[in-house]
């Protein structure tokens, strides 16, 4: 491990380069948006890691026996349990500390922060119950739901995450019906809605604001929740080099405005802030979903009103972030 | 040898006698879930805890799935840990009965078996723990509350020790066992901690990263290991082939830690193994497990008053199946009673196929007929169990046929 943990920014690259916590050479795809996600959490540790990952792109692509991308502790058991899983170590490592168990053995740390890694359907579908027992319980750990908005490692299909109008494989353009007839469920509102103390909303191209959320996290006593944005090339039919770009304008165009929930009190942060000082920053959404061939179908001037529904969608959910926001 | 130590006796169901040993075995983390007819083995923990008798984590989780998942989570982290179901709780822990097995996590499960939905029913039959059989895990199938007790503690020495690294169950007949008070005889707690010591955490060499360095198999941040990494084709089999091995090399270890337990406490269940009952000079024999067992024991007496040579052999450690072991016991007799209180829909009760199974080809295998009963909790009362002994002395006479016999139901 690394002598010292990250205390500035300035000494990032040092502190990346001598204790990188995940490798280069694992099999995301090109652009992938949540192995950035991976490398922000790395940046911000302030002492080391262990990650409970579920099953899903982040896991398969940083492992194959014999090989791991991992240069923290690391364990996968199964989809719908990363915060059970991340609960166990939370619990064991407690214990060990109080026991002093392992305090005379110079090859066995147990002073670490506990993270439950996982995707959106990972978390707002199969790993929903898990996630609330682990909130209620107030373990303390650091849930980070990388959300590329579908079931990405089975090969694209919809999720509680998806959002409306997507093309997935399991809502097809048809005939009759176009894409996602529904939209996303209020993750974080349900997350916050268990009281914990720390929730925030992060996008990879805003990574100054991101890696103080998820230090934050890390800081934060009991739980504490990071919904990230990842752009996913290979789903959402993107090109690989806009993967800032989109990350970028999800959040221009309110599609994912970037918050966070400190004891049930909202606070916009970044070009979120900005935009809800400065309304007219606001981009038509058009804008990001013209980008994405999981939308193309939207683009077509028959299914324009998808465009209109998608915009009232999130007109509709940034003006309730803008009713709770304490800071606008 | 080491001497037999002075116990305490105290008046205890058999869920209550698995808390006891929990509450002694140093074990550092609980997560489980209520369920009837295990519920008692959860609220005395719980006792245990909030009155600070015990120092453990218990996490009260919110379904079996996170409580298998928590503690494969605790036991990776380096603790020691335990948990308890029954039924429709095992079933919902089965994706993770495979992979706390597979990632080699010395977990402890009490199963307290109940018939499984549906319809819905609470009492005791084998299918549930039955169904688990498969999974990876060692199986103790106790006949009483003493000996879930002991068998508990054992457990713990049996899963990890370095050459084993399984998870175990130890299973009771719910009600039957779980919820009948029995004299108990509880060891000393620190004659229980220098049994057990706390867990301790195998070495590994990781020649890749960590070079000649021997490091500790945990999560740990002074040598990051991965557990549970996407494993295919090319290694996947090799993984399972130890698993195999890991599960041939735990007859020696059971067998050993039942010797030494034997010692301090003054018992043991036959070799470990089995526990035959007057089967020197019996010529039929009625082979089972669990709490009808015990009752067996009366029926042979009885049938031996009346002048018949039967006996009675009941199976302890259905995995891994001691199957050479009853190869050589079995082949002694000319006829065999199996008693399942399970059932293969489809196929036979599953004590019965795989004593089949372990008796192919024997020399002098007996012929052997299956008794599927008490399903769902049905009673299997003494004139019952003599009437299926007799049945087993006719076949000696008349041949076996039909081998396949459902018995107490109407
Ligand atoms: C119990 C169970 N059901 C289904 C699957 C198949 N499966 C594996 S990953 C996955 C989707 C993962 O989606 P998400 O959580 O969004 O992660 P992503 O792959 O998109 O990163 C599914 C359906 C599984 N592994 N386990
Ligand atoms: S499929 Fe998407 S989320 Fe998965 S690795 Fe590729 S780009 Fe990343
Ligand atoms: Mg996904």
């Amino acid at each position: 491990m690394a002598k010292g943990f990250v205390p500035n920014i300035k000494q990032l690259p040092k502190f990346m380069k001598e204790d990188p916590g995940i490798l280069q050479g694992h099999r995301a795809c090109a652009g992938c948006g949540c192995a950035i996600i991976l490398r922000q959490i790395m940046m911000a540790r302030r002492k080391p890691i262990v990650i409970a990952n579920a099953t899903g792109c982040m896991e398969v692509v940083t492992t194959i026996f014999p090989y791991t991308a991992w240069r923290t502790p690391w364990i996968h058991v199964a989809f719908e349990n990363a915060a059970a899983v991340a609960a166990g170590i939370d619990a064991g490592r407690n214990k060990l500390q109080r026991a002093g168990r392992f305090s005379g053995d110079k090859d066995i740390s147990v002073d670490y922060d506990v993270v439950a890694l996982a995707g959106d359907g990972g978390t707002y579908d199969i790993g929903l119950q898990a996630l609330s027992g682990a909130l209620e319980r107030w373990h303390n750990f650091m849930y980070v739901l990388y959300d590329n908005e579908a079931y990405m490692n089975t090969g694209i299909q919809r999720s509680g995450g998806t959002p409306f109008g997507a093309w997935t494989t399991t809502t097809p353009v048809g005939k009759k019906i176009k894409g996602k007839p529904l939209t996303k469920k209020p993750i974080v509102d349900i997350v916050v809605a268990h009281r914990i103390p720390y929730a925030a909303t992060v996008s990879p191209a805003y990574w100054v604001d991101a890696l103080k959320k998820f230090r934050k996290g890390f800081e934060t006593e009991g739980p504490a929740f990071i919904h990230a944005y990842g752009v996913c090339p290979r789903g959402w039919r993107t090109d690989t080099k806009d993967t800032i770009k989109l990350s970028k304008l999800a959040v221009e165009t309110c599609f994912f405005p970037l918050y966070e929930v400190i004891n049930s009190e909202w606070y916009l942060t970044g070009p979120s802030l900005t935009i809800a000082k400065n309304p007219d920053r606001k981009k038509p959404v058009e804008e990001y979903l013209k980008l994405q061939g999981r939308f193309r179908h939207m683009m077509l001037p028959e299914n324009k009103w998808m465009v209109e529904k998608f915009q009232e969608l999130v007109d509709e959910n940034w003006e309730i972030i803008l009713k709770r926001a304490k800071n606008v | 040898m080491q001497k037999v130590v002075k116990q305490r006796m105290m008046a205890l169901n058999g869920d209550e006698a698995v808390a006891w040993a929990v509450k002694q075995s140093d074990v550092d983390v609980v997560s489980a879930y209520p369920i009837t007819p295990q519920t008692i083995i959860v609220e005395r923990i719980s006792d245990f805890v909030h009155e600070g008798e015990v120092d453990l984590e218990f996490i009260k989780v919110e379904s079996e799935h996170s409580a298998l998942s928590a503690c494969v989570g605790a036991a990776a982290a380096g603790a020691r840990a335990f948990t308890a179901t029954a039924a429709n709780g095992l079933q919902l822990m089965f994706e993770i009965l495979y992979i706390t097995a597979s990632l080699r996590m010395p977990v402890v499960m009490a199963v307290v078996n109940r018939a499984p939905s549906g319809p819905i029913n609470i009492h005791c039959d084998h299918n549930d723990s039955m169904g688990a059989r498969d999974a990876g895990w060692i199986q103790i199938y106790c006949e009483d509350a003493q000996e879930a007790y002991d068998s508990t503690i054992q457990a713990f020495k049996i899963s990890e020790d370095p050459e084993v690294l399984l998870p175990t169950m130890v299973t009771l007949d719910g009600f039957l066992i779980s919820h009948t008070l029995q004299n108990v005889s509880l060891l000393p707690e620190e004659v229980v901690h220098e049994f057990l010591g706390t867990r301790k955490v195998q070495r590994i060499k990781v020649p890749e990263i960590f070079g000649d360095k021997e490091v500790p198999l945990m999560l740990n941040p002074k040598y990051p290991l991965t557990f549970g990494p996407l494993d295919l084709f090319d290694y996947y089999f090799e993984h399972k082939r130890q698993q195999i091995e890991a599960m041939e090399r735990a007859y020696k270890v059971i067998e050993r830690v039942h010797k030494e337990y034997a010692e301090i406490s003054g018992r043991s269940y036959g070799n470990g193994f089995i526990e035959p009952y007057k089967t020197d000079d019996a010529d039929v024999v009625v082979v089972g497990l669990g709490s009808t067992m015990g009752t067996a024991k009366a029926v042979v007496d009885e049938l031996r008053g009346e002048g018949k040579k039967v006996g009675s052999i009941r199976i302890r450690v259905f995995r891994p199946f001691p199957r050479e072991l009853l190869r050589k016991v079995l082949s002694e007799f000319d006829a065999v009673g199996v008693l399942d209180r399970g059932i293969s829909f489809g196929h036979f009760g599953q004590v019965y196929s795989d004593l089949c199974a372990a008796l192919y080809g024997a020399k002098d295998a007996p012929m052997m007929i299956d008794f599927v009963y008490g399903l769902g909790g049905r009673d299997m009362p003494q004139k019952l169990l003599k009437k299926i002994f007799e049945e087993v002395l006719e076949a000696k006479v008349k041949g076996p046929e039909p081998v396949f016999r459902i018995r107490g139901v109407r």
